[in-house]
């Protein structure tokens, strides 16, 4: 398990594309609003937050095909089914890669985009936090969309019409948070129960990916 | 005789074709009632005046809505479970119903919500969480569509309709919890000292039975015809 997971970190970093990509699709995001909603910097205080998420959340989305497509692609995913190892430690492996080289860039590069935005002085550490707590999450959860949509060819569209109505949880807890924190309530309730959901999708996901996936190799 | 004799599609067809036109009159002669019996039979609210009788179809439907997905959440675990084609079947043909109810209570919430609340569309729990249902219904719809395979594409629903009931649920409480709301709670209780009037629920409790009953032909005569679809393609694929 620990060998497929470094594996997919190399071919991460090595092949390129796919790790900066969603970092520069997150920057031309953030970048995007002031262009729609004009630069008043009050404003874009006030929604800061939310387009942040939102961002980081498209970002990931944009990537989640390449956890198992090319793997599909070329076979290695049979040959993987018929290891040892189950189908669903090979679902939370590649999971956790795919927010290793997802996420946590995200959860890193959120907090200078956050100054772009004029982001209020105390949300940063609550940003950097629900970022890196709800990331997970979204790894989790798109690999099940991943895993449902990869026997489909141009299944792009359709795995964001998956995935999307099942990030909403995950979106309202962990942008209510950092929105509690610009506003000077109490974030932690909403963060604790983006953690909450965040466990959830990581001990149950890869069960329901494992589902999918043995059934679209069967096919 | 159990209810599992009805997996095989034989017994299914002849049952259901049996029963298909009892069920249309019943359909017919409740909703009829129920809504003539609403709109015309009972007395404008003091307060709202006649736009109340839009809950003849708004509460009623949107049950539906709900409990079509329930539904296709049991039938989808009897296809993961115990493998019954029929039941695969009743989910793919129950879903464009649901999808249907949905949007037809979020039609006529709009049309009641105008004169009530001065909007068509507020982000109101209840609203949100009834578009989120739209959302998940247009998946589900989506991928029977996208996967070639039957027995796959059954499969990956099914697992689809698991995991989206998990997560509609989820999103329903984390909506109460982003925001508060203009809808009132559940009026129609037997246990409490306030619900709708006595005038109003005979005549609504008939549009429930209709609506209900307009679910369940409307699932038996589209399952028929999956299941005439299949025979088809075997037929097809049996000439070459």
């Amino acid at each position: 398990m620990l060998a497929l997971f470094t594996r997919d970190l190399k071919l991460a970093f090595r092949s390129g594309g796919g790790f900066g990509l969603a970092l520069a699709f997150f920057l031309i995001v953030v970048m995007f609003v002031p262009f729609g909603v004009g630069s008043d910097l009050v404003l874009l205080a006030r929604i800061a937050p939310g387009i942040l998420w939102i961002g980081a959340l498209l970002a990931c989305l944009l990537s989640l095909d390449r956890i198992f497509q090319l793997d599909y692609e070329d076979g290695t995913l049979d040959v993987l089914a018929t290891s040892p190892l189950p189908l669903t430690g090979i679902t939370a492996a590649k999971a956790a890669a795919h927010w290793v080289t997802t996420g946590l860039p995200l959860t890193l590069a959120a907090v200078p985009l956050g100054y772009l935005l004029n982001l209020p002085q105390p949300a940063y550490i609550w940003l950097f936090a629900s970022l890196a707590i709800g990331t997970p999450a979204l790894s989790f959860i798109g690999a099940f969309g991943a895993a449902i949509t990869v026997g489909i060819k141009r299944g792009g569209l359709l795995l964001s019409l998956l995935v999307l109505p099942l990030y909403i949880p995950t979106l309202i807890f962990g942008a209510l948070s950092v929105t509690k924190s610009v506003e000077g309530l109490n974030p932690l309730p909403s963060l604790t129960l983006l953690a909450g959901l965040t466990l959830f999708s990581i001990v149950l996901m890869p069960f329901a990916s494992a589902m999918a996936l043995k059934s679209n190799l069967k096919g | 005789m159990s209810l599992w004799e009805y997996a095989n599609p034989v017994k299914f067809m002849r049952l259901t074709g049996r029963l298909l036109p009892f069920l249309c009159v019943l359909t017919a002669v409740s909703l009829a009632t129920g809504i003539i019996w609403g709109f015309f039979g009972t007395p404008d609210d003091y307060k709202q005046g006649s736009t109340v009788k839009i809950i003849f179809i708004h509460v009623p439907a949107a049950t539906m809505a709900v409990s079509a997905w329930f539904m296709m959440l049991v039938t989808s675990l009897i296809w993961l479970i115990r493998r019954h084609h029929i039941s695969a079947l009743a989910a793919k043909a129950a879903a464009p119903i649901g999808l249907t109810l949905t949007l037809i209570a979020l039609g006529t919430g709009a049309i009641w919500g105008k004169p009530m609340w001065g909007t068509y569309w507020a982000w109101d729990p209840r609203l949100t969480s009834f578009l989120i249902l739209a959302v998940f219904y247009l998946g589900y719809i989506a991928l029977w569509k996208a996967v070639e395979d039957n027995d796959t594409a059954a499969d990956l629903t099914s697992i689809l309709c698991m995991v989206g009931s998990v997560f509609a649920f989820l999103s329903r409480y984390a909506v109460n919890f982003w925001n508060q709301g203009l809808h009132q709670g559940a009026s129609i209780a037997v246990n409490k000292e306030q619900h709708v009037d006595n005038a109003y629920i005979y005549p609504l409790f008939l549009s429930f039975a209709g609506f209900f009953l307009l679910f369940v032909t409307l699932v038996f005569v589209r399952t028929r015809t999956e299941i005439r679809l299949r025979r088809a393609a075997a037929l097809q694929a049996r000439s070459l």
